[in-house]
């Protein structure tokens, strides 16, 4: 039974992971917030890599990894090209013109999912995938320079069940640049002042209570929490070596299977650890 | 019809009271006199009874003073004031009086007969005092309405007329031969007796049930809402009926829940008698409803809501909750008995799709084996994590006229921008709501970095879409919010709001009664679901129904009647929630003085004003009514109910005070003085532009005050009675306001708190904490002075005026561990032994709380003695933000043994609290007592 997430218990279960190989374009021509160091492709392959292997040996998925398109240089940004809810996927319309075109390889293989799939045809509406946050509970949609209150209307429409919160987002590209969920009740949250009065404004607009785990860094707060039926809580955190007050918290975390993953290369193109994944729970088979 | 009202209610506790009452003789004759009274509602009706009840009765110059008074009164508030307001107010001080009577013949009463003397019967006295106050207030009332509506009048006579008219009619015809029988033995028991005078006219009124089949029966012209909502409920035999309402349809789409505790007619006026039997409160956990008889009809209207669209649902969830409905209505999937399409003649969705259809059929197979009860079960478990379960949406625009959707739901208030929540405020975060013509506020508590509250408004539609709006507001607030079921006190104070309160249980009180419910489950048969899911009212989801103006349990009394009986059940025969009223008034001492107290303020504020009567009338009338006699209502309501005046009191003080719901028509505000307390009285006047309701306990106390001085006041106010300026003026006039009337209120509510918890306590510590603060160091030197003085020098009291407190009801919480109890302020009393620690606490700010720390500028701790009592007081000045505040902290021991009556004392100690430190407000008291037998509760 499937309904409404199938109750607290189930948040985080994931069969199946999406993911996309990095295109070579993405060195020179990811949009990137920020100038800085080039990305080490090779280095970027091999952490993308490792993340994929996590996903797909230690965690079981079953990972469909879609081919890098060298036109669209952010293309192993996943994440920004759907919204997965249960049975339901919203095809999101991004807010970067230039990576529209990549919810066409999404919308196949979310396709062959055979999961209900609803297509953001309006086209006032912008919405990244990094701007949603879904708690379990509620959606958070973060209004950014990426999303707007059309596309978080529209990603109402689509997921009725729940609430649909909007969050302004200013210095960050997306809300998820800040914060994710780190656990069932948990959100984890970044130590600046601008993830701090995010997390206000969602606790504010939440009638849930959630734990906080606040870490040092931002970038850090972005983790990915899976609920594997032989393995319990599992959280793929930024390594102790990028960010290693961070770790340290997350560290804490008793009840939790750590598992730390270097992202440095996608990070400096604001690639965050969810960003590379759309992670999708089929309650029934095909 | 109110009456009517009145009386099933009463009629309830009749039987149980009528052992007792028989017994002594005078309880039959108050209650009797109650139902003349209620009986002739009319204006006319009202009059003569009052006049011919109470003058033979009681001798005393000032009752047949009083009875003149109501006659004037009466024939000139008639109209505006249905009579069932004043018969209400007799109801309740009858209805006190007669349990007071029964349990401790007490000196309460004699308190009251004193004042009143009361010839016939202690009942009598009570509705001297009632009248009284009605005459007081009434007087100045009527005196302006009188010129003002000289019209009226006489149509009131005239209505007084018909009714003994019909009274004739009905005791010949007796086309309710049941009722009339009942009547007869009214007569000699009373209660019944209401209904059979009046009952000459009937009109016959249909309800559309939630099944989609329609229960007619005929009522009495003056019928109040809440005999057709016993009605309603009797047919379909459902006990937990406090989520429910009855809903009419101004337009096609603007839905108002019926009030019980008024007339139909006068709320309803021109429109059918036609209502919709629909859930007013949906229940978050409907899994902690008792019954699967109530499970069954919740989900008959969640079925309505998503059918229609109004509760939004995924596909998914859609094809999910109609498998269940399947399961429910069908049973097990039959493979022979059920394919093709057996599925299309049920509506699961606005837009059914035969893919849905083939979904649901899909799921259902996987049901196999749950029975009904279980289908429906599941089915509310997955429908209330919907993000829209139980929120009434309204349609509003923001300051900056951008449509917007205002959310009422148990937690508060969220609001929608097309499909999007973009804010949300818990209640807790708020401090008061109100409303102004068509513009809807709300207060909100400061955050945490911040200094000062902010008050944000609305624009809906029209004033009266923002009048209901409100009254959403505040019944969801008090229904949700005050949930232990020790809080009947807090209730007061929430549902005091001035002239709307929700009278009726609230959740907790529900549930417990529900926990008393002992009878087989009932067997019902399920209606096919295809016409349930054609939605009765597909109404569209801005409109926002649910909303309930109505009082559950008609003013007082009705909820206190039916709390009394389960006790009585129970076999509890302590306090409990009878309490809110002070016509239930089973604890002794505490209920006893509070309604001594609060005779004696609607006496002395009735004298001066003379609103007293209106009051009376604008808080038990409906809305409607309300309008028209706008100033009137508040006068009357205070006599009603002394808590509840208070409560309405409270609300005006809304500054000072921390939530009571104050709803102050301006006008309302200015004609009557201090009276709003009383039911629904004088928010619910439609007219009434300005409502406001502050959620915080104490704040009722101070608002009580603040509405005495309001009242005198009131002239000044009218024009300026808006939110803030009820708030501001509060404040300012309480210092004119006699000092009385303000004890009184604090008292009330002290009294409540000591009764609920059972009195016998041998220690009572209290600490209040108050926060605000310059007074406050006043206070407390007074305080340390004058642990002489009070037995227990509550001084903890400090009613600040700058802040509402804030409180949430939820704040004070009394727990019992023996008792739940039903806090209501009568039941005093006092020792009895038990050990209990009550504490209460009225939460203060949040903001504060949660607060962020202040800096520590002084402490000293004061420690005075007195016979019985030790009072420490601790006072400290934070600097917060770069606000001073000065709190307050005294606590006081009581020592006695069983003789000592710690309610009574707490209750001193409070008011004396209040009346030293005026500026300040009471955020917390906590009671510790401790007994032999040692219970505890915090809260």
């Amino acid at each position: 039974m499937a309904g409404l997430g199938g109750g607290p218990g189930a948040f985080g279960r994931c069969t199946h992971a999406v993911v996309r190989a990095l295109p070579e374009s993405l060195c020179r021509q990811a949009l990137r917030s920020a100038a800085g160091p080039e990305v080490d492709f090779a280095r970027a392959e091999r952490e993308h890599q490792l993340y994929v292997g996590v996903l797909r040996g230690k965690l079981g998925l079953r990972v469909l990894e879609l081919p890098a398109d060298e036109s669209l240089p952010d293309c192993v940004f996943v994440e920004d090209a759907a919204v997965v809810c249960e049975e339901t996927a919203l095809l999101t319309r991004p807010g970067a013109p230039s990576r529209r075109k990549e919810v066409e390889a999404m919308k196949r293989v979310l396709e062959s999912l055979n999961l209900n799939i609803v297509e953001m045809v309006d086209e006032n509406a912008t919405l990244d995938g990094g701007d949603v946050l879904f708690t379990g509970r509620e959606f958070f949609v973060g209004l950014s320079k990426r999303t707007n209150q059309r596309g978080a209307e529209i990603l109402a429409d689509t997921f009725k069940d729940y609430a649909v919160s909007t969050v302004p987002v200013h210095d960050s590209l997306h809300l998820k640049s800040f914060c994710s969920m780190a656990g069932p009740n948990l959100i984890a949250i970044g130590s600046s002042e601008a993830a701090q009065k995010a997390l206000k404004t969602m606790q504010q607009m939440s009638d849930h209570r959630y734990d906080k785990l606040t870490v040092p860094d931002d970038a850090a707060a972005n983790c990915i929490y899976l609920n594997i039926p032989s393995k319990g809580h599992v959280l793929l955190h930024r390594a102790p070596e990028e960010y290693p007050e961070s770790a340290k918290v997350f560290e804490k975390l008793k009840d939790h299977m750590l598992i730390p993953i270097a992202n440095t290369e996608l990070e400096k193109v604001d690639g965050a650890l969810t960003c590379c994944s759309v992670l999708i729970n089929k309650t029934s088979e095909l | 019809m109110t009456t009517e009202v009145g009386s099933e209610t009463e009629v309830k506790k009749d039987p149980e009271q009528v052992g007792p009452d028989k017994a002594k003789d005078k309880p039959e004759e108050a209650s009797e006199t109650v139902e003349n009274e209620k009986s002739g509602k009319t204006s006319s009706e009202e009059a003569q009874d009052s006049s011919s009840v109470p003058a033979p009765a009681s001798h005393s110059s000032p009752s047949s003073q009083k009875k003149e008074k109501d006659s004037s009164e009466s024939k000139g508030i008639s109209r505006f004031l249905p009579p069932w307001l004043k018969k209400q107010k007799s109801y309740t001080l009858a209805e006190p009086k007669d349990e007071a009577k029964k349990r401790a013949a007490g000196e309460e009463q004699v308190v009251e007969e004193s004042e009143c003397h009361p010839p016939e019967g202690m009942a009598q006295p009570k509705r001297i005092l009632e009248v009284v106050a009605e005459n007081n207030a009434k007087a100045d009332d009527k005196e302006e309405k009188h010129s003002v509506s000289s019209a009226e009048t006489q149509p009131a006579k005239e209505d007084g007329k018909e009714t003994e008219v019909e009274k004739v009619a009905e005791e010949k015809e007796e086309k309710q031969e049941k009722e009339k029988r009942e009547t007869k033995e009214v007569q000699t028991a009373e209660v019944i007796s209401q209904k059979s005078p009046k009952k000459i006219k009937t009109v016959q009124s249909k309800v559309v049930l939630l099944d989609g089949t329609e229960y007619t029966c005929d009522l009495e012209k003056r019928a109040k809402g809440q005999i057709l909502f016993d009605k309603v409920c009797e047919h379909l035999n459902l006990l937990e009926k406090d989520y429910f309402g009855l809903l009419f349809y101004e337009n096609s789409d603007q839905k108002n829940w019926l009030d019980p505790s008024k007339e139909i007619k006068r709320q309803i006026r021109s429109l059918p008698w036609l209502f919709t039997f629909n859930v007013k409160f949906y229940p978050p956990d409907p899994s902690q409803l008792t019954e699967d008889i109530t499970r069954y009809f919740l989900c008959l209207q969640l079925r309505q809501d998503i059918a229609s669209g109004r509760l939004p649902c995924s596909f998914v969830t859609h094809a999910l909750l109609g498998s269940y409905i399947l399961q429910a209505e069908m049973g097990d999937h039959d493979p022979e008995e059920h394919h093709g399409d057996y599925i299309s003649e049920f509506q699961f969705a606005p837009n059914q799709t035969q893919e849905m259809e083939e979904k649901v059929a899909e799921l259902h197979k996987t049901h196999r084996g749950l029975t009904p009860a279980q289908a429906d079960s599941q089915f509310l478990e997955n429908a209330k994590r919907l993000s829209m379960y139980g929120v009434d949406l309204h349609h509003a625009k923001d300051s900056e006229g951008v449509d917007i959707m205002l959310g009422v739901c148990a937690n508060g208030l969220l609001i929608y921008k097309d499909r999007l929540r973009i804010n949300r405020f818990a209640w807790p975060k708020i401090l008061k709501i109100s409303y102004k013509r068509s513009n809807f506020y709300i207060k909100i508590r400061p955050a945490e970095l911040e200094q000062f509250e902010s008050t944000i408004g609305f624009k809906l539609p029209n004033h009266r879409a923002a009048k209901r709006l409100w009254k959403v507001c505040v019944e969801h607030h008090t229904f949700f919010r005050l949930l232990s079921p020790e809080q009947p006190p807090k209730a007061k104070f929430l549902t005091l709001g001035s002239k709307f309160r929700y009278s009726g249980r609230t959740q907790a009180q529900t549930r417990q009664a529900s926990n008393l419910i002992d009878r087989p489950a009932p067997y019902f048969e399920r209606t096919s679901s295809k016409r349930v899911s054609r939605s009765l009212d597909g109404a569209p989801m801005g409109i926002s129904d649910q909303s309930l103006l109505r009082d559950f349990p008609t003013t007082g009394r009705p909820s206190a009647g039916d709390k009394i009986i389960d006790l009585e059940a129970a076999g509890q025969g302590k306090l409990k929630e009878g309490g809110r009223e002070d016509d239930v008034s089973p604890l002794k001492t505490p209920q006893l003085e509070l309604t001594q107290d609060g005779k004696r303020h609607a006496s002395r504020t009735e004298g001066p004003c003379t609103g007293v009567s209106d009051a009376d009338k604008s808080s038990h009338e409906t809305l409607d009514i309300v309008e028209e006699k706008k100033q009137a209502e508040v006068g009357i309501e205070e006599t009603l109910v002394v808590d509840e005046t208070d409560k309405g009191k409270m609300q005006v003080a809304a500054d000072a005070g921390e939530t009571c719901k104050v709803e102050h028509l301006s006008k309302k505000d200015s004609s009557s003085l201090p009276s709003y307390s009383s039911s629904s009285s004088s928010s619910e006047s439609e007219d009434e532009e300005v409502g406001e309701y502050q959620p915080h306990h104490r704040a009722i106390e101070e608002v009580i005050r603040e509405e005495q001085e309001e009242e005198e006041d009131v002239k000044r106010r009218e024009l300026e009675e808006k939110i803030q300026h009820v708030e501001d003026t509060p404040q300012s006039s309480k210092p004119t306001v006699p000092v009385e009337s303000m004890q009184v209120t604090a008292e009330d509510s002290v009294q409540e708190n000591a009764i609920i918890i059972p009195t016998e306590e041998k220690n009572l510590s209290e600490e209040i904490k108050e926060d605000l603060g310059e007074e406050k160091e006043e206070e407390q030197l007074k305080l340390n002075g004058d642990v002489s003085h009070v037995d227990i020098d509550v001084a903890p009291e400090i009613i600040c005026c700058s802040e509402p407190p804030v409180v949430k009801t939820e704040m004070v919480t009394i727990s019992d561990a023996t008792q739940r109890t039903e806090i209501s302020t009568k039941e005093v009393p006092i020792v009895q032994t038990e050990t209990k620690t009550i504490t209460y606490e009225s939460p203060q700010f949040d903001g504060s709380a949660d607060g962020s720390a202040g800096v520590l500028l002084s402490a000293q701790t004061i420690t005075s003695e007195s016979i019985s009592t030790t009072t420490t007081t601790h006072i400290t000045k934070m600097v917060k933000g770069g606000v001073s505040e000065t709190r307050i902290e005294k606590r006081i021991v009581i020592t006695g043994d069983g003789d000592i009556d710690h309610d009574e004392a707490l209750a001193q100690a409070i008011k004396e609290a209040k009346e030293q430190h005026p500026d300040m407000s009471v955020t917390r008291v906590v009671v510790h007592k401790e007994t032999e037998l040692a219970e505890e509760d915090e809260d």
